[in-house]
């Protein structure tokens, strides 16, 4: 078994990293910019993203391939280079890693959908999810994060081609709005659905990102865990997005969401990180109550 | 007042008693239905079931028996639509289930455009839709759009990474008098303020009224940059430009 499932197995609380976006956005990345090129244009920034994380105190950091699918890089017109951009991106990471800790390959969506609702086949969107795991692991992630999903077939596709392109650890984490009847995901799906469909397709860890508050994670998770037994990890926003004199901010502070780091762990999560609008300094906040030392 | 009763198609009443919970909308959708024909419900409820090759099916033969294609559109098509609208608003349906009826929907607008067209009959409204500049998802764009083409408008797709300049001459062309930009991300919303600042410096912010919508959207935001309306959702997006249009008040 691999050391981050044998951990998670023992009990143990662990931490992972804050949003990729918003750091490199706040580090050059232009608006609408290819974030997967920076692994070869600014590696400097992309290992440093890493190191901060990792000195702020996560266990695992996630590499910066969320759109490194050769669907999503074709739209930058960069679909011939998935492998070295998702290769480049892990070595990244790894190299800024302490011993011990943990790089995570992350794999977003394809922004397709599959027959007959949208056009992209079972076998190719299983071979782009293929192409891009290889390359993730070539690069020597320890394993999977395929996130922010809200399709159950696409999801399982990806962890399909990831377990068996690379035999890595897989956690597949959906993204749920509230809406009049509850959480589901755009496709449908229920937490409690997710939780045992996720397991059923061959995740190891399975778990939420995105989308939501902190509160609302709270309940998600909590649904999540009385549908299965797996480790649940969970990367959430530092809330909602709102404007503020024109610029964008994210409301929920480091202390905000850190104060209900308790009542996630309670209601069944055994990785916590963050999602779009965290940073170093969440994580720093995450890791003083969770893992006081 | 219309009775539910007076609706003869049994699966659109077992659709209304099971899924429109709102009265008033309950009413509106009964008195929309019990004008119809057996034949229009059938076509609604191919719709409502998103059944491509049913709704092909019984529009062309509504069209060979004479049925004009406008009420074909307003008493099948469109009417089916409004269910699947409302379904969707509530959580009873999702995305895929709503691809399906807009698959449906565009099996019989296929017949039924070509005939409009001919003769000359003005859409409800011309709607520019985009999603801005730098922002490459266009999933919840496309839903709005087949929903507002189920709704009668006719929509100009500019797709996605939209400039303003892209929107303007589009509007201009077309002589449109709605523009719906959409954006995923926090770093393109923006685009959405300059894209209207675009339209006020062209001189041409009073000729049109200005939707936007996408997940991080919000009223305030949407107030903020100065558009006319936020939409949270595709059925919104369709509520809005009926009203933006002045189809409705």
């Amino acid at each position: 078994m691999s050391k981050l499932l044998e951990r998670l197995a023992a009990g143990e609380i662990l931490i992972s990293d804050g949003a990729t976006g918003t750091y490199l956005q706040q580090n050059g990345l232009e608006p609408g910019g290819c974030p997967e090129e920076f692994n070869d244009s600014h590696p400097e920034i992309v290992r440093q993203m890493a190191a901060n994380y990792f000195a702020a105190g996560s266990d695992m950091v996630e590499t910066n391939s969320f759109g490194g699918s050769r669907y999503m890089l074709k739209k930058y017109d960069h679909g011939e280079r998935v492998e070295e951009l998702n290769r480049k991106g892990a070595e990244l990471a790894r190299a800024a890693a302490p011993d011990g800790r943990f790089i995570l390959g992350s794999i977003g969506p394809t922004g397709e959908f599959l027959e007959p609702n949208g056009t992209a086949t079972e076998a190719e969107m299983l071979d782009v999810f293929a192409e891009q795991a290889s390359g993730l692991a070539a690069g020597g992630v320890d394993a999977f994060c395929i996130e922010t999903m809200s399709d159950m077939a696409e999801t399982s596709l990806a962890i399909r081609a990831a377990k068996e392109t690379t035999g890595l650890p897989v956690i597949a984490t959906l993204t749920y709005d509230k809406g009049p009847r509850g959480y589901f995901t755009m496709m449908g799906i229920t937490p409690e659905g997710a939780a045992e469909q996720l397991a059923q397709a061959g995740a190891d860890v399975v778990g939420s990102n995105c989308g939501i508050a902190i509160e609302d994670m709270i309940e998600i998770i909590r649904k999540m865990r009385s549908a299965t037994d797996k480790p649940i990890l969970t990367h959430i926003n530092a809330g909602l997005p709102k404007i503020e004199h024109g610029k964008i901010v994210y409301p929920d502070t480091p202390g905000h969401m850190a104060e209900l780091m308790p009542q996630l762990v309670d209601a069944g999560a055994n990785v916590v990180g963050g999602c779009c609008g965290t940073g170093p300094d969440h994580v720093r906040a995450f890791a003083h109550v969770l893992h006081p030392s | 007042m219309a009775d539910i009763t007076d609706i003869q198609n049994e699966f659109i009443r077992q659709e209304i008693e099971e899924y429109i919970e709102r009265v008033d909308e309950r009413e509106k959708i009964i008195a929309l239905y019990s004008k119809t024909s057996p034949d229009m419900q059938d076509i609604a409820a191919a719709i409502i079931d998103g059944q491509h090759e049913t709704s092909d099916e019984l529009t062309k033969t509504g069209l060979d028996a004479g049925i004009s294609a406008l009420q074909i559109m307003d008493d099948g098509l469109i009417a089916g639509m409004a269910i699947v609208g409302i379904k969707f608003r509530e959580n009873f349906i999702f995305v895929p289930e709503v691809l399906a009826c807009a698959r449906a929907m565009k099996a019989g607008m296929k017949h039924i455009e070509p005939i409009l067209s001919a003769s000359g009959i003005e859409p409800v409204g011309k709607v520019i839709m985009g999603t801005v500049k730098g922002d490459l998802h266009d999933i919840g764009k496309n839903l709005c759009i087949m929903m507002l083409r189920g709704s009668g408008f006719e929509v100009i797709d500019l797709g996605v990474d939209t400039s303003a300049d892209d929107f303007i001459e589009a509007v201009e062309e077309h002589e449109a008098n709605i523009v719906g930009m959409s954006a995923l991300l926090t770093t393109t919303m923006p685009n959405m303020g300059r894209t209207i600042e675009a339209f006020i410096d062209a001189d041409l912010r009073d000729d049109v009224k200005v939707m936007v919508g996408g997940a991080p959207v919000t009223p305030e935001f949407a107030d903020d940059m100065g558009a006319d309306a936020y939409g949270a959702n595709a059925v919104e997006c369709v509520d809005i430009a009926k009203r933006l249009s002045g189809v409705t008040a």
